[in-house]
C-alpha cells in the first residue's frame, strides 16, 4: 500500500487531497454494517471493484482501516490475503491470481470470513485421504513384521 | 466416478473436483466471478450452486473485418487463473486466430462442431461483415457473410464482441467502402434468406435457416474490457441464460450506467470546473474533461469502475477524454476533441440562479444537461450526442 501511494504521489498528475469523496461515505457504510452485524447478526460484503474510486482513494481507505490482530494467507488458485482491520469485525479480503495480480478485493463485515472456514466437502475428502494413508501404513507395517518373523 | 462421464456431460464441479481443486478454492473462484460479472457479493452462494452444475458449452468464435484487438484484449486479461478455469469449462471449438489448424482442416472442425452441437452452441463474433463485395473478406475461400449465416443458423445465442460486430465500428464508418454491417443488421437484412441460396458449403444438419429469433448479446468497446467479455461468457456458462440487456442488446450489469455518472471527476462537472486545454491548471488538478470532448455523458460502459490493466486506470484517469467507443457510430461522432455541447447559447435565467456566484457557465451546463438527462431517464430514453449538440 505504501509503495503504491508513493508511486501515485510522484507519478499521477491528478493525485489530490480533494479527491476523497468516496472514502467518508464508505466508512459510514462500514459503520452501519457493523451495527447490523451486532444487532441483527447480518454479514455484509462490499466489492471495492464496483465503486468508482479516484486515484489514491483506495489507499486512503485501506490506510484508515489499518491492520488488526489477524492476518491469514490462503493458497488456493493463487494467493489470497485475509486480514482483520483495526476495527474488529471488518475484514479486508484480497484475492490474487498466479501472477500476483489482484482479481478481487472485498471488505467483509462479519465475525469470520467464510473463506477461512474449513469446508465440509474438503473435510470429507480429507477423511478419505487420511484413511487411505492409514491403511497403507498398516499394510507396510504388517509386511515388515512378516519379513522380521522370517529372519 | 467423474471419469466415466462423457466429457461433454461433465459439469464445472466435476472438472474442478477431478483437478483436485478444493471447495475453498472454488469459493474464491466464485467471489472473483461475482466481481467479474458485476453481480453483488450476496449472489456468491447462487453462483457457486449454479457453477457446480454448469455444463461445458461448445463455443465457435468467428473473426471478420477486425483488427484482432478484441481477441488481444481477451487473451491479455488479468485474471488468468480464473479465465483458464472458464476456458477449461467451455469447448472453444473454432477460433481461427488462436487455433493451430488452418484452411480446410479448420473449416472441417467448425462444421463438425456445428453438427454435433446444432442449436446449442454459442457463437461469438468479432468484426463487422462486408456486404458490398464478397471478396473483401474471406476465410478459406468462404465469404464472411456466408460463414456467419451458416454458423448463426444453429447457434443458441450470438455474442457480438467489440464495436465492429456490435455496431459496425470503424469499417462501417463513413464512407463505409466495404458495405460493412453489424451482426444485428446482418441478421435483420439476411436472417430470412434461404441459406442454400447464399452458401457455397453444404451442411447436412441444416435446420432451415431463419436466425431472426436467435438472441444477440452485444459487448461493444474498442476493444471491450476483458473482464466484460469473460463476464458475459461466464454469465451464460453459470446460469445458462442471457443476462438482462438494454435496448442495444448490451448487458445492463456492465453497460447500465454512463461513464459520466460513475466518473470520479463528476463532482468537478457539477461544480463547473473544467480543464480547458490538456496542460492548463484544470488538467493538472484533474478537473472534468467535458470541454475537451469527453463523451462520458453519452457513453455506457464499465470503464470507470472495472478500469483497465488490472484495475490500474481508465482513459479519464489518465487525463484523456472518453472517446465513446462502446456507442454506435462513435467514429462518426463529429470529432474526439469536440465538446458534446459548448456554452455558445444564452444560459437561461433559472440556470444562472442555480449557478449563483460560481463558475457560471460550467454549473449551468451541468444543470441543463442534468435536466435533459432527467427527462430522458423519465422517458426511458438516452441522451444522445445529437440531443446535446442541439442544446
Amino acid at each position: 500500500m505504501s509503495t503504491s501511494s508513493s508511486v501515485l504521489d510522484s507519478f499521477n498528475i491528478q493525485a489530490s487531497h480533494d479527491l476523497t469523496w468516496n472514502v467518508l461515505p464508505l466508512l459510514h457504510q462500514i459503520k452501519h454494517a457493523m451495527d447490523n452485524l451486532v444487532d441483527n447478526n447480518v454479514n455484509e460484503v462490499i466489492d471495492l471493484r464496483s465503486i468508482p474510486l479516484a486515484p489514491g482513494e483506495e489507499d486512503n481507505l485501506l490506510n484508515f482501516l489499518g491492520q488488526g490482530e489477524v492476518k491469514a494467507q490462503l493458497n488456493a488458485l493463487g494467493p489470497s490475503e485475509i486480514l482483520e482491520t483495526q476495527f474488529n469485525g471488518v475484514w479486508l479480503i484480497t484475492h490474487y491470481n498466479d501472477e500476483n495480480e489482484i482479481v478481487s478485493r472485498h471488505i467483509e463485515v462479519t465475525y469470520m470470513p467464510e473463506i477461512l472456514l474449513s469446508q465440509m466437502q474438503d473435510i470429507r475428502s480429507s477423511i478419505q485421504r487420511l484413511s487411505e494413508k492409514l491403511s497403507e501404513s498398516q499394510t507396510d507395517n504388517s509386511t515388515e513384521s512378516t519379513q522380521d518373523e522370517r529372519h | 466416478m467423474t471419469n466415466n462421464k462423457n466429457l461433454k456431460d461433465r459439469t464445472l464441479g466435476d472438472a474442478m473436483q477431478s483437478q483436485g481443486i478444493s471447495r475453498r478454492s472454488f469459493l474464491k473462484f466464485c467471489a472473483a466471478t461475482a466481481s467479474m460479472m458485476a453481480l453483488p457479493p450476496s449472489m456468491i452462494p447462487a453462483i457457486a450452486e449454479a457453477l457446480e452444475k454448469a455444463r461445458k458449452p461448445s463455443v465457435i468464435w468467428l473473426s471478420f473485418q477486425e483488427c484482432t484487438g478484441c481477441t488481444e484484449s481477451l487473451t491479455r486479461s488479468h485474471t488468468a487463473t480464473i479465465e483458464n478455469l472458464i476456458f477449461d469449462s467451455i469447448s472453444l471449438d473454432y477460433h481461427h486466430t488462436l487455433q493451430a489448424a488452418s484452411g480446410e482442416a479448420a473449416e472441417e472442425a467448425r462444421e463438425e462442431a456445428m453438427k454435433e452441437n446444432w442449436g446449442e452452441y454459442l457463437l461469438v463474433v468479432d468484426g463487422s461483415i462486408p456486404t458490398k463485395d464478397m471478396g473483401y473478406s474471406t476465410i478459406a475461400g468462404i465469404s464472411n457473410l456466408d460463414m456467419f449465416l451458416q454458423t448463426a443458423a444453429g447457434a443458441a445465442a450470438i455474442i457480438s464482441v467489440g464495436t465492429c460486430a456490435a455496431f459496425g465500428g470503424i469499417p462501417h464508418a463513413h464512407p463505409n467502402p466495404t458495405g460493412a454491417y453489424s451482426v444485428y443488421d446482418i441478421i435483420k437484412m439476411y436472417g430470412n434468406a434461404d441459406l442454400d441460396g447464399i452458401s457455397s458449403a453444404s451442411l447436412s444438419n441444416n435446420k432451415g435457416g431463419s436466425v431472426t429469433d436467435t438472441p444477440i448479446i452485444t459487448v461493444p468497446g474498442c476493444p471491450p474490457i476483458p473482464v466484460v467479455i469473460t463476464g458475459v461468457l461466464t454469465h451464460y456458462l453459470t446460469f445458462g441464460t442471457i443476462p438482462e440487456l438494454d435496448h442495444l442488446g448490451r448487458p445492463k450489469a456492465f453497460y447500465g450506467q454512463s461513464i459520466h455518472d460513475r466518473c470520479y471527476r463528476r463532482p468537478f462537472y457539477d461544480k463547473g470546473l473544467f480543464a480547458e486545454t490538456f496542460d492548463d491548471e484544470g488538467a493538472k488538478k484533474g478537473w472534468c474533461l467535458y470541454k475537451l470532448g469527453c463523451k462520458g455523458p453519452t457513453t455506457y460502459n464499465a470503464c470507470a469502475t472495472t478500469k483497465w490493466n488490472n484495475g490500474t486506470s481508465f482513459p479519464i484517469e489518465s487525463g484523456h477524454p472518453c472517446l465513446g467507443c462502446s456507442e454506435p457510430h462513435f467514429w462518426d461522432g463529429g470529432g474526439f476533441y469536440k465538446a458534446l455541447s459548448v456554452p455558445t447559447f444564452d444560459i437561461p435565467t433559472t440556470a444562472v440562479y442555480a449557478a449563483a456566484g460560481a463558475a457560471a457557465a460550467g454549473v449551468a451546463l451541468g444543470t441543463l444537461n442534468k435536466s435533459k438527462k432527467n427527462s430522458a431517464v423519465k422517458e426511458h430514453t438516452k441522451t444522445t450526442i445529437d440531443d446535446l449538440e442541439k442544446e
